[in-house]
């Protein structure tokens, strides 16, 4: 018999629906997998094991009595960025020391709702700031990819770091994830595993810790392109809670694998082909491209002319828009206290020590470029680029292209502890420069993987589609997908 | 524009953030380094262009006004540092 988590999502729900297997032993194979070796990789924060086996349980029962969920005793790890009541919820930051929800976030309420199980929740970086996961109180991941014939340990890319290397290592068949600026997409890239930022207002941001509110949106990390479908849907919602939560029927995203891409307009924006791109991401975009055209997609050059003005675009708004969410982080209503003499120096103290350095900096920033004098010159000059930015994708969109097609990120996974961008904070940041754009003009991107560059570690191209449009995203992706097979790691734990 | 000592110090201070010297040093290279890097935008032309102010065109979902939620003081409460029945407990503000 196979391994367990071996399987898929839709590989399980197979089994488990011809009672091959139970959701009890599926869920025991996860907790004992992260026993094993949650160690090694630093996934998991917290985990809860007995609240799965619980759940597990309370699945095959409903199932025995023919209730059946899209995701009935399927077991997923959780970011915690996500509130789930009465457990660990800390957005990987100390300032939110032991705080344990009374509510449950929208998104995982509806996994629940849908017959998932919970194994735990899933190391990120500080507030979903970085890159590489090693901004997380709680230590960094490590990727279960290495390169050949070397033993250095790799990033598995960031903010959802957790959740790419759990669902790359087996410790989970699914998870879920969020991205304000790359967060899904780039850690997707990094662990050769699919992930999906829908479009803004597809998923309910009620429950998820805020990051910045115009950008952060949560989507699946899966094995396939085929799990992120059906854990998109599931994850996805109407929610009167969120009042950007857009009032359109979810469609059944499953459906849309296997559609044909004959006919379909993909566009290349020239932009995207930066200076000191590597030649193995080129020559994979190239790949890309070939394996679109043979499926009978017709190819298109396109100009997005903005595009270098995303990332300090973004760099603006996103920590502008962190420093007032971070603003209720006080000590004063949940989470971490220092005292101090008098209530001003209690909040200095206790936000000195409960934020990292990055999670500073970008508050920082925020405070500066809101500050009197200040405003005009960056924050509305950066919403006003912002709607340029918007305005290249819908003139491509307009002149009749279905889909863009990108690189998902300029490398492949990088080391842990890299001194150059340990320096310089803004060469962590342009690890985003593909994926960044997408988050600007709140359209939905797909990264799935495509290939192995010649260490032997996975890269991702990007998939970028109209609003609300995922389906034609799932229906592209599936196509990459078949041409280039999937990637997984060698076993060396 | 450049980001001084004084600045980052009064730009912390803002932000309720407690910098020792050591801090507040190294903060001006790295904010410098940031505000260098967005300082590009202003090259753009943005004269008659709009600021953004929603990324998907669409109304916001309005309500009644009427109390959906409530008595739940004690949740509110329950992952406080500091409470007292059920208020929030804070150093003396008023003397």
């Amino acid at each position: 018999m196979t391994e367990l988590t071996s399987l898929t999502i839709a590989e399980a729900r197979e089994k488990l629906g011809t009672k091959e297997i139970t959701a009890v032993e599926l869920t025991k194979a996860y907790v004992d997998a992260i026993d094993a070796f949650n160690g090694t990789f630093n996934a998991y924060i917290t985990t809860t094991p007995e609240k799965a086996m619980e759940m597990a349980k309370a699945s095959d029962e409903r199932r025995a009595s023919g209730k059946v969920g899209a995701l009935e005793g399927i077991p997923l790890g959780i970011k915690d960025l996500f509130a789930t009541e009465g457990v660990h919820t800390q957005a990987a930051s100390h300032i939110l020391d032991g705080f344990k929800p009374k509510y449950e976030s929208t998104v995982t309420q509806n996994l629940w709702d849908d017959g998932a199980v919970m194994l735990g929740k899933l190391n990120m970086d500080e507030f979903a700031m970085g890159s590489s996961n090693e901004t997380s109180f709680y230590g960094p991941v490590i990727n279960p990819w290495k390169a050949e014939g070397s033993n250095q340990q790799l990033v598995p890319g960031g903010s959802s770091g957790g959740s790419a290397a759990a669902v790359a290592a087996h410790l989970c068949a699914g998870a879920t994830a969020t991205d304000t600026g790359g967060s899904i997409r780039q850690p997707a890239a990094f662990t050769g595993t699919v992930g999906i930022k829908p479009t803004y207002g597809r998923c309910s941001r009620w429950g998820t810790v805020a990051f910045a509110s115009s950008l952060d949106q949560a989507g699946p990390i899966a094995r396939d392109v085929r799990d992120a479908a059906i854990m998109l849907k599931s994850m996805a919602s109407v929610d009167k809670k969120d009042t950007t939560s857009v009032d359109l029927p979810i469609p059944d995203y499953e459906a849309a694998l296997g559609q044909s891409v004959k006919g379909m307009k993909i566009g290349i924006p020239k932009e995207y082909r930066v200076d000191n791109m590597p030649e193995e991401i080129e020559a994979l975009w190239q790949q890309g491209i070939a394996f679109l055209k043979d499926a009978g997609a017709e190819i298109v050059d396109i100009t997005l002319p903005h595009t270098k003005y995303a990332l300090p675009a973004y760099y603006i708004v996103a920590p502008a828009e962190a420093s007032s969410n971070l603003a209720r982080y006080d000590g004063v209503r949940y989470g971490l206290r220092v005292d101090g003499k008098d209530i001003a120096d209690m909040y200095e103290k206790t936000r000195a020590a409960g934020f990292g350095t990055e999670v500073k900096r970008r508050i920082m920033i925020g405070t500066y470029v809101l500050s009197a004098g200040y405003y005009d010159a960056y924050y509305l000059q950066a919403q006003k680029v912002r709607t340029l930015i918007k305005r290249d994708f819908e003139l491509a969109f307009h002149a009749g292209v279905d889909a863009i097609l990108t690189p998902a990120t300029p490398s492949s996974a990088f080391g842990i502890a890299d001194e150059n961008l340990a320096a310089d904070p803004v060469a962590m940041y342009l690890n985003d420069i593909f994926t960044v754009t997408v988050n600007m003009a709140g359209l939905p991107g797909i990264a799935v993987p495509a290939g192995l560059d010649k260490k032997g570690l996975p890269l991702g191209l990007q998939l970028i589609g109209k609003p609300f449009e995922e389906e034609t995203l799932f229906r592209t992706a599936y196509v990459i997908e078949q041409a280039a097979g999937k990637f997984t790691p060698a076993k060396w734990w | 524009m450049s980001v001084d000592l004084a600045t980052v110090k009064r730009v912390a201070r803002l932000a309720r953030i407690a910098v020792s010297e050591e801090d507040a040093n190294r903060m001006v290279g790295e904010l410098n380094g940031i505000i260098d890097f967005v300082e590009q935008l202003s090259e753009v032309d943005v004269t008659g262009v709009e600021p953004m102010t929603s990324v998907t065109p669409m109304d916001m979902r309005k309500r009644q006004d009427a109390v959906t939620d409530g008595d739940k003081a004690d949740d509110i409460v329950a992952n406080a540092p500091v409470t007292d029945r059920n208020f929030f407990l804070v150093p003396k503000v008023v003397e």
